[in-house]
């Protein structure tokens, strides 16, 4: 919608999405840029999460979802007939609100999972993976000497940074975080916060939350959705001191949500 | 992209595989049931059940002993048996954190898992040593089988109920075992009644405890002291008669009216617990 | 102005009269507490059921005791050469002799016909429980689930019957030839071919723990939380890579739901002695008749009055068989609980 010169990783054509009987996105159109942090903002319920999942097609894995429209990954409609979804989840990282490491699994494995699952069996470039991640996750200074301990034995924050790096490790094309600071305590946070900022150099994210003032923080670019329906998406400079819609000024005002 | 067709491939093999040891699994239950259809109807008849039974390899008789003593023995079981799983299950399930309860309960678990034929032995040295082959010592072993399994049904049932009903009937000043007896019980009935039901049809198809315990009779029902038929040991003795055209057919007639009870009380109790999978 | 001089009887009096009040009164007060608390019921109702729930230790209990009673006197006579013996002769030709029993058949026997369970039962009962809970929708897995539970509801003695007269012909004209054709370089592949042996005891018991093994592995895969199972799948996995994920992640409780269907093919009982053959050689190949535990108390119990000797050594076969399904059972609640408690645990975070 603006006016940069850089191209859009993501393209949201009119995407529908339902829940049994209930439609919870109703006809968004999106332009997510490369290279950036895009935030989705909105009150609870309004298909922030729904949208997101979405856009990995993880929502279709619940029973009774529907989804129709178009989503373009560099140019290719992921929801094209015949796509295999398993296919497009590689290319893409999510992590969740709540950080979810294998307890089963060690530090490193949980890293080197994406990889394991992809075939990659040399030692050496495992290793090499695994470092490069933690290190993007700022991890890597935490866990260096203590690859074994259980992915579940690390404090809230260290987890949730655990879960990036293995986002990390496969390389993706974009990185998809469902408001991953909401388990966090203030500090924890505030890392991550950072990290998504030093992430966007690199990848693509887009981040969900509830909190508007992260929202401000740490975005390029912000879209307001509420009700299913895209509201307004700019420059998250021009949401928040110039919104255009009524209802965003509300929200932002924090009339209501 | 060969490694990630051969992960394609892998993944449809394998799901194949899994769909292929279902309907491995699936035959033998599909044999059992045309088979014993296909062979017993031919014997059922109006005489099959009401007659007295014939000395093997006799033509004639019925197995009308066989099937009253399986009623009864499972009838004198659950009477004794029914109030102690019923009530020990709502102990596990009230005082979960006593220590008693706890241990009861990893008892119960224990003692499910113990063979039948175990439970028919000491059945025979409680109560056969000391009152002979009877219908008592029978529905002595079948109910020790049957307490596990009600008292872990019930104690399933009662920790259902929502913490909220019991509240509410306290705060209302209802004393602790009287909010039990009442409130929680009537919540929790029908998970009961199923537990109960599925007792009943596991023991109805027991034959090594009553092999041990109620020797066998031609005859109707004599006496609590005195032995009797069962439909279980009355297929275990056909099938081991010499005269197989003549027993035969009857083991396979017993069988399916055995199979048609059990299956009955299980589609009651499938009916029992439709609601709770919605739609 | 108060008396110079107290009288001092009359302190002392007032005094002990003093505390006599108040133990008196205190007493009257417990006591009538006490008499509430007996009154409003609850004590009671605790009581008494608790009391019903303890015939659970009573039935243990007793039954270890009797176990233990009644096969002493062969355990005295026999010692440990009981559980090496293999021969079983409750009535020697030589009216002089002893009677001698050894109970390694039976034991060989069970341990053989378990192992040939679990060797082709879990495997089927593993992809079914896969098949149910990760790979089929969700209408068509509960009418399924409830066929497999079918399964569990077939009384034993109607496997026998069926057993006998309808999978026997059918594996001793199709597959055993075949099998002694292509493996018969084994050792256990060689023999006569007959119908009752140990292999078709083994297979009708594999059918037979199908229900209790793959109904508990779903339940340990159900226990998987779901958020787990999300994070696998968004990195890009296959139905069967999660599915592969999900056993690993539950592990323990899929031990548990095996040594739990050993169990059951241990103490199983109708279904094998009607095809095992009854024969008290320590069998050599698969397709030999043999025994187990369970097979020789069904047989034999009606007949084994007298004397004596003969009645306890059964009752030492059923001391054995109740010890071995104790110690199996105890592993297996273990290792399930254990296991849930882990998978548990992680999802507290």
């Amino acid at each position: 919608m603006e006016g940069d010169m850089m191209s859009f990783k993501v393209q949201v054509e009119s995407l529908n999405a339902w829940f049994r009987d209930r439609q919870v996105l109703k006809k968004i159109n999106m332009q997510i840029n490369e290279k950036a942090v895009t935030a989705i903002i909105g009150p609870s319920g309004c298909g922030k999460t729904t949208f997101i999942r979405c856009v990995n097609r993880m929502h279709e894995l619940v029973p009774g979802a529907r989804v129709s429209g178009k989503i373009f990954l560099d140019g290719e409609d992921i929801y094209a007939k015949g796509t295999d979804a398993v296919k497009i989840r590689r290319k893409i990282g999510m992590v969740f609100q709540k950080p979810n490491p294998f307890p089963t699994m060690s530090v490193y494995d949980n890293v080197a999972a994406g990889l394991k699952l992809n075939g990659v069996k040399d030692r050496k470039r495992l290793d090499g993976v695994v470092k490069e991640s933690l290190k993007s996750a700022e991890l890597w200074d935490e866990v260096k000497n203590d690859f074994d301990k259980s992915g579940a034995s690390l404090s809230g924050g260290q987890q949730q940074r655990l879960c990036i790096a293995r986002a990390l490790a496969v390389e993706p094309e974009l990185i998809l975080m469902d408001e991953p600071c909401s388990a966090l305590d203030p500090s924890a946070t505030a890392r991550i916060e950072r990290l998504m900022r030093n992430l966007s150099k690199d990848y693509t994210v887009v981040v969900v939350t509830h909190n508007m003032q992260q929202a401000a923080r740490v975005s390029d670019y912000t879209g307001f959705l509420y009700l299913g329906q895209l509201i307004e998406f700019a420059q998250t400079r021009a949401i928040f001191e110039n919104p255009r819609n009524k209802l965003t000024e509300n929200y932002i005002t924090g009339r209501f949500g | 992209m060969n490694k990630y067709t051969s992960r394609r491939i892998k993944n449809l093999v394998m799901m194949t595989l899994a769909y292929v040891a279902l309907i491995i699994a699936l035959i033998p239950l599909a044999s059992i049931i045309i088979e014993t259809i296909a062979r017993g109807a031919s014997a059922i008849n109006l005489n099959f059940i009401t007659q007295e039974t014939a000395p093997l390899g006799q033509v004639g008789g019925g197995i009308g002993p066989a099937i009253e003593g399986t009623l009864l023995l499972v009838g004198f079981a659950s009477l004794w048996a029914v109030p102690i799983g019923v009530l020990s299950g709502i102990y596990v399930a009230e005082f979960r954190d006593n220590i008693v309860a706890r241990t009861a309960r990893f008892m119960n678990d224990v003692l499910s898992g113990m063979p039948s034929i175990v439970l028919g032995i000491f059945a025979w040295i409680i109560v056969v040593l000391v009152v002979g082959w009877s219908v008592i010592a029978g529905a002595f072993a079948l109910g020790i089988m049957m307490i596990p399994i009600v008292s872990r049904t019930t104690e399933e049932a009662v920790k259902l109920v929502p913490g909220t009903i019991r509240e509410a009937a306290l705060a209302l000043g209802v004393p602790r075992w009287k909010t039990t007896l009442t409130v929680v019980m009537s919540s929790s009935k029908r998970g009961i009644a199923t537990g109960i039901l599925l007792a009943v049809a596991r023991v109805t198809g027991e034959t090594a405890p009553l092999l041990l315990t109620i020797l066998g009779s031609r005859f109707w029902f004599a006496g609590l002291t005195e032995p009797t038929a069962a439909l279980t040991l009355t297929v275990f003795d056909l099938s081991q008669s010499p005269f197989v055209s003549v027993d035969l057919p009857r083991a396979w007639g017993a069988s399916l009216i055995l199979i048609m009870i059990i299956l009955g009380i299980y589609i009651i109790v499938r009916y029992l617990t439709r609601e709770k999978y919605g739609r | 102005m108060a008396k110079e001089k107290p009288n001092r009887t009359k302190s002392l009096f007032l005094y002990f009269h003093d505390r006599i009040r108040k133990f008196y009164s205190y007493s009257i007060n417990g006591f009538r507490t006490f008499w509430k608390r007996r009154k409003s019921g609850d004590l009671w109702f605790k009581g008494t059921i608790g009391l019903v729930a303890c015939s659970v230790f009573v039935i243990m209990g007793l039954m270890v005791l009797k176990f233990l009673q009644q096969s002493s006197l062969s355990i005295t006579t026999y010692g440990l050469s009981f559980l090496v013996g293999s021969t079983w002769q409750p009535f020697p030709p030589d009216p002089n002799a002893q009677p001698v029993f050894g109970a390694l058949p039976p034991i060989a026997g069970t341990v053989v016909t378990s192992g040939v369970a679990l060797l082709l039962g879990v495997p089927i009962s593993l992809g079914i429980a896969l098949a149910l809970s990760e790979f089929a929708p969700r209408r068509f897995g509960y009418v399924v689930s409830f066929l497999v539970e079918l399964l569990a509801a077939i009384p034993s003695v109607i496997y026998g019957l069926w057993g006998i007269f309808v999978l026997m012909p059918f594996l001793t004209q199709d597959v055993y030839p075949f099998l002694q054709k292509s493996f018969g370089f084994l050792p256990f592949f060689q023999g006569r071919i007959g119908g009752f042996n140990a292999l078709t005891a083994g297979i009708i018991l594999a059918i037979m723990i199908i229900p209790t093994v793959s109904a508990i592995s779903r339940d340990a895969f159900a226990a998987v939380p779901g958020s787990q199972r999300e994070a696998f799948v968004a990195l890009g996995a296959t139905r069967w890579e999660t599915a592969r994920f999900v056993v690993g992640y539950s592990r323990s409780g899929v031990i548990g739901a095996v040594v739990l269907g050993l169990g059951r093919a241990v103490g199983e009982t109708m279904a094998v002695t009607m095809v095992i053959g009854n024969s008290f050689q320590v069998f050599g190949s698969l397709f030999d008749p043999a025994t187990t535990l369970a097979s020789v108390i069904a047989n034999e119990f009606r007949e084994a009055t007298s004397p004596q000797i003969y009645v306890s050594a059964i009752m030492e076969l059923g001391l054995i068989l109740f010890l071995l399904t104790l110690v199996i059972n105890l592993l297996a609640r273990l290792t399930i609980r254990r296991s849930m408690r882990m998978v548990r645990g992680a999802e507290l975070l």
